[in-house]
């Protein structure tokens, strides 16, 4: 029950996540920023960017991601930075690498097979006739059915 | 000692869901009627037990009975009476009461109103149903037994997490476990179905209503959900992508697709195995969602109950009963053969992309959900999937749903014309390219969201009214809108429905887009500007709340120079548990939210304070209840009054007191 207090305050708490002393002045280097940490998992959290989160660690982190992007790194340098210190698990979209491109490709595989096969499975099963609207005789009995 | 009572009752139930699994099974393989009539008397008293121990379970924790370790631990005497109610299913064992409660209601239902079921068959769906239930009742006597003592009781109890202390979530489970465990009927029908290997109309006229009925409270559920989320979490989000709302979303979208191929079932007796698996992959999903809540495999925010070995008992359950129902469909599925034959292009072709897009973006968030843990368990790489990644692998699948769905809906079933349908659509596709470029031309940032999302909500929202109206036949318009009202109600649930999604991903794309945001340091009588509007910050005010703390802030919003709203964000602190909340006081509009959150006191005095505004925030839910209530239209055609005691469900859940 305590660890699952601790879990709940990490998580919970209150959050309010960027601190207004942490934002930088410059709007264009802040909204890289907060675009930046957006993609960051928090490492000590349940499944929080560094953005939303209030933990102690994410406020360091989205400091560090400021003073990076102030010293004039580029955004994907920043993210490498992080990276090398905590491993990928802090990326919360994962590269499209070695095992992953399965994450990635499983989707838009499943879907070209699923057409395929309902593609197939409709040609194969016994087809109502196309559609070719009304012969002449049908035409003139509908009209005269709707003029009555 | 009233408690005991209840505890009896659920080991009674549990011994009559014994015998329904078994002797109805019997009866039916043999033809013997008195054992197949078994079933009935055996579901209805099963709920009325399983109703007594509820309503024990609840009267402990209205009285603060200290002495039920579970009351102990998940409430509070000081506690408003609402939450002490609530609090019954908000913790583990009390929500897997909840969970057996309603799946004993379903069961009952299938009993009370199956009367024009072939006897075989209902006595099968019946004894499906309890074999369910009887692998709920294990899992609840054997591994989370509510009705267990504390030998010394406490003199007050530890108060329930103060985040759950609130009226979205109050209601939520109970929505989303009708949900979750309404699709229990159609996997049982499906068995049974299986078992007899016969589906035929009368079938996809049954397990329709169930699906449609289930759908609805599981699209309630999911909206209050994320109302809550966005409320309460204090950051305006609506949908985190976390594990557990990924749980709850996919049998969402597998049932979304059952309930499309079922019609199909019903009015033109085709696509009749591919409907079989749906069912059976959406309660399959039902139970993977149950699954990564109990066990905590995987890293959520919503982890309030777990346990690991919790988890493995459901994981044998969803084992056992997906494999077997997939093991028996294997076996069984050839021999369901279609009737009604169809062209290429025609409604039932439209409702096979729908069902095809919808099963491979539940695929989508299945993957993302279990990817962490089968790339450590496989690969040994130690890696997380988050919003970015969802956003960019799913949003494209529900574009593509948005785009086909106003088509698909107005072809005619059997041979349909796409001609036909693009020439009624052509002025719709025009109004929303047109109004798509509009919203691009007035943003500032230029994102192509907005602009999109409105394109496709206007598409679709247009394309539902366009397909009503293509109903009314053809005539004067006075003759054509007196034959709108008199419209089949499935007809007009549909185009609700259908335009409720629009409406949904309008208010998603706008508010993801548009929206606007301020984070600073305020001192009492600061006024700042955010957007078009000023905000003015009065002052703060400590306060006390029946069983929290509370520091609140007083705020005007101006615009123009005029007070629009005064609001009131908080900051509480329950001392019980221990734990600080934050209420965000929200201005709610139907163009925009004014969402405003205060935060710490800041050393150099003031408070943090955010201020948002959210354009057609309100949208995203207005959109969810327009489905429900198409769903719930639909269930009110005449031609489906099998449906009504499901729709009775939600007054019956509810215990006495």
């Amino acid at each position: 029950m305590r660890w699952l207090a601790l879990a709940l305050t990490l998580w919970a708490a209150p959050l309010l996540a960027v601190q207004p002393g942490e934002m930088l002045d410059d709007p264009v280097l802040e909204a890289r920023a907060r675009e930046i940490s957006t993609g960051l998992r928090c490492p000590v959290c349940r499944n929080e960017s560094i953005d939303e989160s209030n933990a102690t660690l994410s406020a360091d982190l989205r400091v560090m991601v400021r003073e990076r992007l102030v010293a004039g790194d580029t955004d994907a340098e920043v993210v490498a930075a992080i990276v090398d210190r905590y491993g990928e698990f802090v990326l919360l979209r994962p590269d499209a690498t070695g095992a992953n491109l399965i994450l990635w490709l499983a989707a838009p595989a499943m879907l070209i097979a699923a057409l395929g096969i309902g593609l197939v499975t409709l040609r194969r099963r016994p087809t109502a006739a196309s559609d070719t609207g009304l012969s002449e005789d049908e035409a003139k009995r509908v009209a005269e059915i709707l003029r009555s | 000692m009233i408690t005991e009572l209840g505890h009896f009752a659920l080991i009674l139930a549990f011994g009559i869901a014994l015998m329904q699994m078994v002797v109805p099974m019997v009866g039916a393989h043999k033809g013997w009627r008195g054992w197949m009539a078994f079933a009935e008397p055996a579901a209805t008293s099963q709920f009325i037990l399983v109703g007594f121990a509820f309503a024990t379970l609840t009267w402990a924790f209205v009285t603060s009975d200290f002495s039920l370790k579970l009351v102990y631990e998940n409430s509070h005497s000081a506690k408003p009476m609402i939450y002490k109610i609530s609090g019954v299913w908000g913790n583990h064992e009390g929500s897997m009461l909840l969970w057996l409660l309603i799946l004993t209601l379903f069961g009952a239902c299938a009993a009370w109103f199956g009367g024009n079921l072939p006897a075989a068959l209902r006595a099968r769906v019946l004894g499906v149903q309890a074999s369910i239930a009887v692998a709920f009742f294990a899992f609840i006597l054997f591994t989370s037994n509510p009705f267990l003592r504390l030998a010394v009781p406490p003199f007050d109890g530890r108060d329930l997490n103060p985040l759950l202390q609130d009226p979205g979530l109050a209601f939520h489970p109970p929505f989303l476990y009708l949900g979750y465990v309404g699709l229990s009927m159609a996997f049982s029908f499906a068995v049974a179905a299986l078992i007899e290997g016969r589906v035929d109309a009368a079938w996809g006229r049954w397990v329709r209503p169930w699906t449609l009925a289930a759908w609805v409270f599981l699209t309630i559920g999911i909206a209050l959900g994320s109302w809550w989320a966005y409320y309460e979490l204090g950051w305006g989000g609506f949908w985190f992508w976390d594990p557990v709302e990924n749980a709850s979303f996919m049998p969402w979208l597998i049932a979304t697709a059952l309930l499309h191929s079922a019609i199909v079932v019903e009015k033109r007796e085709s696509l009749k195995s591919w409907t079989v698996l749906l069912a059976i992959l959406a309660f399959g999903f039902s139970l993977l969602g149950a699954f990564i809540v109990r066990s905590g495999v995987l890293t959520s925010v919503h982890a309030f109950a777990n346990d690991p070995e919790r988890g493995l008992y459901i994981l044998i359950i969803l084992a056992v009963f997906v494999g077997g129902a997939l093991t028996l469909y294997a076996l069984r599925a050839g021999a369901m053969e279609a009737k009604g034959a169809f062209g290429m292009v025609s409604r039932e072709s439209g409702i096979v992309l729908n069902n095809i897009l919808l099963a491979v973006s539940a695929l989508v968030v299945f993957v993302g959900t279990i990817w962490p843990l089968a790339a450590e368990m496989l690969f040994e790489r130690t890696l997380s999937v988050g919003p970015p990644f969802f956003d960019s692998a799913f949003t494209p699948f529900m574009v593509a749903i948005a785009v086909v769905m106003p088509f698909g809906a107005l072809l005619a079933w059997k041979r349909g014309s796409i001609g036909r349908a693009g020439r009624q659509m052509v002025l719709v596709g025009v109004l929303a390219v047109a109004l798509g470029g509009l919203a691009f031309a007035v943003q500032t940032g230029r994102s192509a969201l907005g602009p999109v999302g409105v394109a496709l909500a206007v598409w679709v929202i247009l394309g539902a009214a366009v397909d009503l109206w293509s109903r009314t036949g053809r005539g004067g318009l006075a003759g054509r809108v007196g034959r709108l009202a008199r419209l089949p109600r499935a007809d007009w649930g549909k185009s609700v429905a259908h335009a409720g999604m629009g409406v949904t991903i309008f208010g998603v794309a706008a508010m993801t887009a548009w929206q606007q945001e301020d984070i600073r340091v305020a001192q009492v009588g600061d006024r700042f500007a955010v957007g078009a509007y000023e905000v003015e910050f009065r002052g703060v005010e400590n306060g006390q709340g029946p069983n929290y703390t509370t520091l609140m802030a007083e705020m005007a919003v101006y615009r123009d120079g005029a007070v629009e709203a005064v609001l009131f964000p908080e900051k509480r602190n329950y001392p019980v548990a221990q734990m600080p909340t934050t209420e965000a006081a929200i201005d709610n509009g139907f163009t925009r939210d004014l969402y405003l959150v205060i935060g710490d006191p800041q050393t150099g005095g003031g408070y943090a304070v955010r201020t948002y505004i959210k354009p057609f925030a309100n949208w995203i839910w207005g959109g969810a209840i327009l489905m429900a209530l198409g769903g719930f239209i639909s269930l009110s055609d005449r031609r489906l009054r099998v449906a009504a005691g499901a729709a009775r469900v939600p007054a019956a859940q509810v215990p006495a007191e």
